[in-house]
């Protein structure tokens, strides 16, 4: 009888699981519904929790203040990935089916990869701000995938600039030695090849040293690092391997000010834990930290306060990961409103999502509009070019909050597009895929995304 | 690690006089004719894809560690072996069929198994557990740091190639999956019944009575490390084709090892079905909580409460099944069935 009983409930639960997928599929009227493949827990859990709030906070701002996006209520739901591919897909997989689905934003270059051909065949956008494939910026072969922002080749190419800046010009670079120190990941690898790249065309030597995830124990590359006697270390690093990056650094007597920080090594989270180590600390970020921006503020008056806000700690309110996800939320309610300009106010197809961030085009003064003067500069995302034009800047750690070193500058963008080009041709030659002109850009489908992956 | 306490292989049938073959072969019936009749695509893709791929990985290292008595923890990096071979196979051997360079993947990985199998010779228990700690890094170093095994991709990540032939779409791949674990199954499931499989208990059981008894030990543990890797190869093609679609050597780290390995105690060494079962705790189980969870909680709790709730369930789940019956998930039905059989009037 026991057993009977048992075999019972484990049949409801099944049942049960199934029928939460089947019910989700009713379809309601003029909503957008963002599927989030969060990470609270695990590792990486400070820039989850961070950016999944920030963004998370932005959609809960538009609903609340104007009502959604014209009238458009944004939706989302959360799975939690743990930064793992496995967890990332079996999230998509839960989630793809849901009517409405605006944009996919993984926070990982891992699920990103993974996800690439199912949602080019689901025709709905992939968001990698700040990160992902760099020859997805390519819009001809890669036309829903889209690195917002900064993808790691404009980014190594801002962080060797500033370099420059600050030996007093390009040719000073001329054998300088630079040590990388990557995260042992598919987000820390992608920029082997272009250090060794900008290397030919500067003259600087260049040792690249991997440390594997997460990267708590760092006494061996340190040492090496200490016999190669660079003159600069750039931390590519991501989570706990920051801290213990800048801990170690100063426990092997290299000077913190000669290390710089690319846009995953940016955060509160990698500089306090590591105390006064971390005092004079500089890295490279594309949005500033702070809640004196008007977003801000409005976030705390009208989520905040009313009591919807996502962060638990809410000192964290203005930090580099919350900012990054207010902006990673600001671009995607915009690319929604842009291209509600042309299908009407209603809910969009993915494709249509996907003009839109095609035409994702927010200068200084709309994004002054926006209230974040300040907090981003501009972007600028056309069929061809997924980035955008994202402008960098450098920050300093102080000890207790950011301070801005450096103005806005601009990636090399001429010196790579003709690799991202190459890269991304020989990746469509391999797949198969036919290179998009700008009139394919302009035709969109009109059916829902799941429409097409239910023909498999 | 003794190996005492692991149990023979039950000669009689579980479930009374009904034939021993019945049962698996209701499985599989159900498998290829019931589920494609209710499955959604999350169910292929999400759910059966990994649990195939695992299940798998399972019964190829319950015949090393079940049957032969030899630990190990290398078990992610076979099917990482697996995973870049069949796919440097697909690459590199113009006009090779799919199934010719999953069968070269599994022999590949095969080889590698035999080579860090070699300690076995000396070493035991735990000190070889540790010897096969080996492979698990030295593969994921390799892997990583000769990017001529991922096509030089800037990321380290390779696009699993199409399955091509009938098996697109989720329907398609469960089918390919299928076909693949239900044959390796059957063969293992033989191949234990053979006298190679009465070597390798022989082996696990007692070496030196082996010895004498005339089983070649040095033959029979290098054998059962290469049929365990092979199958582990092939599963790990099924991990990276027909469930990832794309794969990273990170995917294939010490954690998915010891999951593996929890998989057949949970399931049950030495056993066939335990495979199954207890890929069906560990891979299904937490799912089905997942989506339970955030089906009844989702607008209660945010998404990293609901996964440590998960973590702290499965986790006691997994001891009680343990303290409710050691021998596994495997034994514990057998005894249902026992119990079951004394009861019914017919006995």
């Amino acid at each position: 009888m026991k057993h009977y009983g048992a075999k019972t409930l484990l049949k409801g639960a099944v049942l049960s699981a199934v029928a939460a997928g089947s019910f989700a599929t009713a379809a309601i009227a003029d909503e957008q519904f963002f599927p989030l493949q969060s990470y609270r827990v695990g590792p990486y859990a400070a820039g989850g929790t961070g950016f999944f709030g920030g963004t998370i906070d932005y959609f809960n701002l538009i609903n609340t203040r104007d009502g959604g996006v014209n009238g458009v209520k944004l939706t989302w739901e959360e799975g939690e990935t743990q930064y793992e591919v496995e967890r990332g897909v079996e999230v998509y997989e839960r989630l793809k089916g849901r009517p409405n689905i605006a944009a996919w934003n993984p926070l990982s270059v891992g699920i990103a990869y993974a996800m690439i051909d199912r949602i080019t065949q689901d025709r709905v956008p992939l968001i990698t701000v700040n990160h992902g494939r760099t020859d997805s910026t390519d819009g001809r072969v890669f036309p829903y995938v889209f690195p917002l922002l900064l993808n790691p080749y404009s980014e190594t190419s801002g962080i060797i600039n500033y370099i420059a800046s600050k030996e007093g010009g390009e040719e000073k670079l001329k054998g300088k030695k630079i040590v990388v120190l990557y995260h042992g990941s598919p987000y820390g690898k992608e920029t082997i090849p272009i250090y060794e790249l900008l290397k030919e065309k500067f003259g600087y030597e260049v040792q690249q040293i991997e440390v594997p995830h997460p990267g708590n124990e760092q006494q061996a590359q340190w040492l090496a690092i200490r016999r190669y006697k660079p003159d600069y270390v750039v931390l590519r690093g991501w989570g706990v391997m920051n801290p213990v990056a800048i801990k170690t650094a100063q426990k092997t007597g290299f000077p913190v000010d000669r290390i710089i920080g690319n846009v995953w090594s940016n955060s509160e989270e990698d500089v306090i834990p590591a105390g006064d180590a971390a005092i004079g600390y500089t890295a490279i970020t594309t949005q500033a930290s702070g809640a004196d921006y008007p977003v801000l503020q409005e976030i705390v008056k009208t989520v905040y306060d009313g009591g919807k806000g996502n962060l638990e700690d809410k000192k964290r309110i203005g930090s580099v990961y919350h900012n990054l996800g207010i902006v990673n939320g600001i671009l995607n309610v915009e690319a929604v409103r842009i291209a509600q300009k042309r299908f009407g106010n209603r809910t969009l197809t993915g494709d249509e999502v996907r003009w839109g961030f095609e035409h994702l085009q927010l200068d200084p003064k709309r994004v002054e509009e926006l209230g974040a003067k300040g907090l981003f500069h501009s972007i600028n995302v056309t069929w061809d070019n997924h980035e955008g034009d994202g402008l960098v800047t450098f920050q300093q750690w102080d000890g207790k909050k950011w301070n801005v070193v450096s103005d806005w500058i601009a990636p090399d963008w001429k010196l790579l597009r003709p690799i991202i080009e190459k890269s991304a041709e020989a990746y469509a030659k391999e797949k198969g895929i036919k290179i998009r002109t700008s009139e394919d850009a302009d035709k969109v489908t009109e059916l829902q995304g799941t429409a097409s992956s239910a023909k498999n | 690690m003794t190996t005492a306490s692991i149990p023979l292989p039950r000669p009689v049938s579980a479930i009374g006089r009904v034939p021993t073959w019945l049962l698996p072969l209701a499985v599989i019936v159900f498998a290829y004719a019931g589920i494609p009749l209710f499955a959604s695509d999350y169910l292929y893709d999400a759910i059966l894809a990994p649990f195939l791929a695992l299940s798998l990985a399972a019964v190829g290292l319950n015949i090393l560690t079940g049957y032969a008595g030899q630990v190990s923890l290398g078990s992610a990096a076979f099917m990482a072996v697996g995973a870049y071979a069949a796919y440097n196979f697909n690459l590199r051997v113009e006009g090779l069929p799919l199934l010719a360079s999953i069968v070269f993947a599994g022999l590949i990985a095969s080889a590698v198994g035999v080579v860090f199998g070699l300690p076995s010779l000396r070493l035991k228990g735990f000190y070889l557990a540790v010897s096969t700690l080996a492979a698990q890094f030295f593969v994921q170093w390799t892997l990583t740091k000769f990017s001529w095994f991922s096509n030089y991709n800037p990321s380290g990540v390779i696009d699993a190639p199409a399955l091509g032939y009938v098996f697109e779409g989720p329907h398609g791949r469960y089918l390919f999956s299928l076909s693949v674990v239900v044959a390796l199954t059957v063969f293992a499931a033989r191949l234990v019944k053979t006298q190679t499989g009465r070597n390798f208990i022989a082996v696990r059981d007692n070496e030196t009575a082996a010895k004498i008894s005339g089983v070649p030990v040095l033959h029979t543990k290098l054998l059962a490390f290469a049929i365990s890797s092979f199958i582990i190869g092939v599963a790990g093609v099924l991990w990276a084709f027909a469930y990832l679609r794309t794969v990273e050597p990170h995917g294939f780290n010490l954690d998915r090892s010891f999951q593996i390995l929890f998989i057949i105690i949970i399931g049950g060494l030495a056993t066939i079905r335990g495979a199954f079962l207890g890929a069906a705790l560990i891979v299904v189980l937490p799912l089905v909580l997942s989506r339970a969870g955030t089906f009844l909680f989702g607008s209660y709790f945010d998404s990293g409460v609901l996964d440590m709730s998960q973590r702290i369930l499965v986790g006691a789940l997994i001891i009680v099944f343990l303290i409710a019956e050691p021998d596994g998930l495997a034994a514990l039905g057998n005894r249902i069935a026992r119990r079951l059989r004394l009861r019914s009037p017919t006995n």
